[in-house]
């Protein structure tokens, strides 16, 4: 294992994290906030069991495939993802869609468990830890598909689980300090970054599960990664001009 | 039931959100496997038809973003 590789590896499996750490703390402070910390607890709680067993599960599963075939599989998986990610990211920052905040998230969740304050005190607890389960799972998922994603081709699980592992640290931490939505997280910057980053991933796997010979090898990412940085900034700036002109 | 199949839809969202992004991604894999596979070409010219149609790709599908979201 190359450091060229690892650490690549290790910081998109961080920021990524980072992104969907935050949302699920947003989701689980609402429920925490308006109905309670045990049914919030609960549900997070079994969302982390049944992500921890799909790891479990699918970790091994991986390294049984013929690793040219999951190159190229898990290559094209990241490329729609990473894609769609920058894609959004770009239309947030050059001013056509909105950006994402998280202060506006805790308040409209808070509000949607306040409006559905009907039944029994069990069946509220029961739908508020729903809700947490829900929001770890979803957000959970996203973030183990981007540890195996970027650690299975070449064997670089421990980096990208250690980035994980390190982002749900950082939230959680500053979480437990803050008590509120974490809205200072540069989370639309955050998404950006991860978009290149895990796109510059996506292309080179795709092409090693093609047979492509990279220049420089592992090297590769990062001169993918500047090339991803420098279109994306490119389009950002086209089209904030372009918004601009059509608002004048 | 209701929660797996929402749980499953949004897992399927994680990689198509727009259609056709995910279809121009899978077109220009198909491309390049074609390249790479069919006709046998250099393996420095199927990875830089893959970064190039991924940065093509890219831009055309913020291009069409953006003119969907300015259309009222």
């Amino acid at each position: 294992m190359t450091w060229t590789m690892a650490a690549p590896a290790l910081s998109a499996a961080f920021l990524a994290s980072l992104v969907e750490v935050v949302e699920a703390f947003t989701i689980v402070l609402a429920v925490g906030t308006v109905r309670g910390w045990r049914p919030a607890l609960i549900g997070t709680g079994c969302a982390l069991g049944v992500l921890a067993l799909l790891v479990l599960l699918l970790g091994p599963a991986l390294t049984r495939v013929p690793l040219q075939a999951l190159q190229l599989v898990i290559g094209v998986l990241l490329l729609m993802f990473g894609l769609r990610w920058l894609r959004k990211a770009i239309l947030r920052a050059a001013g056509i869609i909105a950006l994402h905040d998280e202060d506006q998230a805790f308040i409209k969740e808070t509000g949607a468990l306040r409006a559905s304050d009907v039944g029994t005190a069990d069946h509220r607890g029961w739908m508020a830890g729903l809700t947490a389960f829900k929001a770890v799972m979803l957000e959970g998922i996203e973030v183990v598909f981007i540890v195996l994603a970027v650690g299975a081709g070449r064997g670089l699980l421990w980096p990208a689980s250690l980035g994980a592992l390190a982002a749900c640290v950082l939230v959680l931490s500053l979480g437990l300090v803050l008590r509120s939505p974490l809205a200072r997280v540069p989370e639309n910057t955050l998404k950006f970054a991860v978009g290149v980053m895990i796109s510059a991933f996506g292309i080179y796997w795709t092409g090693e599960g093609l047979g492509v010979e990279w220049p420089g090898a592992d090297l590769a990412i990062v001169g993918l990664t500047v090339l991803l940085l420098g279109t994306s900034l490119a389009l950002i700036t086209a089209f904030r001009r372009n918004s601009v002109e059509t608002a004048a | 039931m209701k929660t797996i199949v929402m749980i499953l839809r949004e897992i399927a969202a994680l990689f198509v959100d727009d259609e056709r992004l995910a279809l121009a991604i899978l077109a220009l894999v198909g491309f390049c496997a074609v390249l790479a596979f069919g006709v046998h070409g250099s393996a420095i010219g199927v990875g830089a038809a893959l970064t190039g149609g991924s940065t093509l790709v890219l831009a055309f599908s913020v291009q069409q973003g953006a003119k969907r979201k300015r259309q009222p």
